[in-house]
């Protein structure tokens, strides 16, 4: 069969007495030709079709008539009313069909969620009102978590120790390969840029100490604490926000279980037992990383190990360790709270991970910004 | 004893006195008034999105109520302070939409957490009861299977299991049949008989399948969307040929007009 001449989609507005008239023509098609639309669209429903020159349609023909007939705003409660609902004299029984289907239920006009109608001061104060909220909710977490910690130190909490020591392995020994990668090359780093200065002053051997202070106070636990946040603190945020999703944490409540107890209070223990012990081991393998680029530039390993000894004191070496709790506790509240206020959707599992990793690291930022201020008033 | 309404709340499980449910400032539904006697299975029914669940989460107390009473056996359970509310729920056994198995536990695992917390069985005993209770909705075997493991039926089943776990007086099932092919759908209902006759619990049940509707409840509560309040109250089967309301009579008969009743009353 040969292929037929597409014919082009054409509408066409007349008068007919009391009534206007449409008139359709042509083949109405996602992929044809856009319709021609004649004369002017009246402000009211159709009276009468003339269907005689239709070809083919798909839905873009009902999708047509629907628009106008909501545009003029058909008595929405008339349609119930036999008889009472637009004329649909003329059109094919197919099409008819159709369009009664589409018209059966009124449409919902209160239900529009239309954002543009909302003036820009109330969108403002939204804004304000959820930062509020939302400073609240943070506020309420950090309290009940605190809550739970007491309860656990009393033996009131109750969570399984098995879950305590699966996080443990999870956000422990897991952990050491990428902390392990992200350490060495860290301290290898220091060791490159601050030879490439020293050498000029004859001075390669403070290659050591630069690389141990560097890496004992502050990028050891702080590329420690950002690997963990996007590492653990997004696992908390996903496993939390899906069970959520999932009704599993209603679950525990109906079983009398405390989510608080039973889901956050193993991840904060285990991530505060974790994160120092991560910490010394990052700063180990940070200045092992020191010491090989040290033994390419021709310090041998036993004098740059004694100077980074003799530099670092015990003192030093805490700092890092004494912040490494508290970022522990950061990143395992940012998580665990985004995951438990996490949306009932997938789509609200994604937002809360995403919004975990950006405040544990934001945080973690900020509080050794803090630690720093504090550390230098005390001049240590 | 002369009956006075004192003691028909003294008599009824579940007592609902003008019950109000809202989000923030959206009523959901208003002035909800209903009873539900002991061994009774009863339905909350009504269109899709008209707060049936909702009505569930406050029966639980996952939900505040805006105003309005809750009393179970004459008890407030809405003026109840924490520790009292927990000695209501642990009588409570709830079975969620989706089955809500926690994902990281095996079945028989998720069975054995309620008990392990709530009992002082050793655990040969717990072994032997979850096993007894998979045998009841008739998935023994699958003690060791993750959730995510099995089909969606299995996990419904499952979640029943669970939520029988602590050998509940009153058992709440959220959309049990939903999803389910004919022939499980009807097993499921079998089950819920037979459960309520062997262990006579109070069963509350959400759903909108007409076919467990008739064969199983004796007492519903209809929630009218178009009115925000309940539409009518009693047995289905009653309420199909006789209710004043003709959306509830619609409902009940898949939106048929005429007067001739279906073959499938009980």
């Amino acid at each position: 069969m040969p292929p037929e001449e597409p014919h082009p989609p054409r509408a066409h507005w007349s008068r007919e007495g009391e009534f206007p008239v449409l008139e359709i023509s042509g083949d109405w098609l996602r992929d044809g030709a856009a319709p021609v639309i004649a004369g002017a669209a009246p402000e009211q429903a159709p009276g009468r079709y003339l269907t005689d020159k239709l070809g083919v349609f798909d839905s873009t023909l009902p999708a047509f008539i629907l628009a106008h007939l909501r545009r003029v705003g058909h008595p929405a409660a008339a349609v119930a009313v036999e008889g009472a609902a637009p004329s649909l004299e003329g059109l094919p029984p197919s099409l008819a069909g159709l369009m009664r289907l589409a018209l059966a239920v009124p449409e919902e006009t209160d239900a529009h969620q239309n954002s543009a109608d909302i003036p820009g001061i109330s969108k403002l104060g939204g804004v304000s009102l959820a930062a509020w909220a939302s400073i609240i909710s943070v506020a309420e977490f950090i309290g009940q978590s605190m809550l739970a910690l007491g309860r656990f130190v009393t033996g009131r909490a109750r969570f399984r120790p098995r879950d305590f020591w699966v996080v443990v392995q999870e956000c422990g020994a897991q952990a050491l390969p990428i902390v392990s990668l992200i350490s060495f090359l860290i301290g290898l780093i220091l060791a490159f840029v601050g030879n490439v200065q020293l050498a000029n002053f004859g001075a390669s051997l403070y290659v050591a100490d630069l690389v141990g202070i560097a890496m004992v106070r502050e990028m050891g636990v702080v590329m420690t604490a950002i690997i963990m946040s996007g590492r653990t603190g997004a696992a908390f945020a996903a496993h939390l926000g899906s069970m959520k999703a999932n009704e599993e944490i209603d679950a525990l409540r109906t079983f009398g279980f405390d989510p608080f107890d039973f889901l956050v209070l193993p991840r904060l223990l285990a991530l505060v037992l974790m994160m120092p012990l991560l910490t010394l081991y990052a700063n180990f393998v940070g200045i092992f990383g020191g010491m090989l680029v040290g033994a390419a530039v021709g310090i041998p390993p036993v004098l740059y190990w004694n100077e980074t000894l003799a530099t670092i004191t015990l003192t030093t070496a805490s700092l890092g360790v004494l912040k490494s709790v508290f970022f522990g506790a950061v990143i395992a509240m940012s998580g665990c709270l985004q995951g438990m206020h996490a949306g009932n959707s997938s789509a609200a599992v994604g937002e809360a991970t995403t919004r975990a990793v950006v405040a544990s690291i934001t945080a973690i930022i900020i509080f050794d910004s803090g630690f720093a201020a504090i550390f230098t008033v005390l001049d240590i | 004893m002369p009956a006075t309404p004192e003691n028909d709340i003294r008599k009824a499980k579940i007592a609902v006195r003008d019950l109000t449910m809202a989000y923030d400032s959206f009523v959901v539904m208003r002035d909800l008034n209903f009873e539900v006697a002991t061994k009774d299975i009863f339905i909350i029914m009504g269109p899709s999105g008209c707060g049936k669940s909702t009505l569930l989460r406050h029966l639980i107390g996952l939900r505040e109520t805006t105003r309005g009473q809750i009393l179970y056996e004459g008890e407030d359970f809405t003026a109840a302070d924490p520790v009292q509310r927990r000695k209501f729920i642990r009588r409570f056994g709830v079975m969620y939409q989706s089955g809500a198995l926690w994902s990281s536990l095996t079945l028989a695992e998720n069975i054995a957490l309620p008990l392990e917390e709530n009992s002082r069985l050793g655990p040969k005993a717990i072994r032997e009861l979850v096993s007894y209770k998979l045998s009841l909705v008739g998935l023994s075997g699958y003690e060791d299977y993750y959730p995510a493991q099995i089909s969606g039926g299995m996990n419904k089943r499952a979640g029943i299991a669970r939520a029988m776990a602590l050998d509940p007086d009153i058992l709440f099932l959220d959309e049990p049949g939903a999803g389910l092919d004919p022939l499980s759908s009807r097993r499921l209902d079998d089950l819920i008989l037979r459960l309520r006759d062997s262990l006579g619990s109070t069963v509350v049940i959400v759903t909108h399948e007409l076919a467990s509707i008739l064969a199983i409840a004796n007492n519903s509560i209809f929630l009218d969307t178009a009115t925000r309040t309940q539409g009518a109250t009693g047995n289905p089967t009653e309420l199909r040929d006789h209710s004043e309301n003709p959306a509830v009579r619609l409902f009940l008969r898949r939106g048929e007009k005429s007067e001739t009743p279906s073959k499938s009353s009980p």
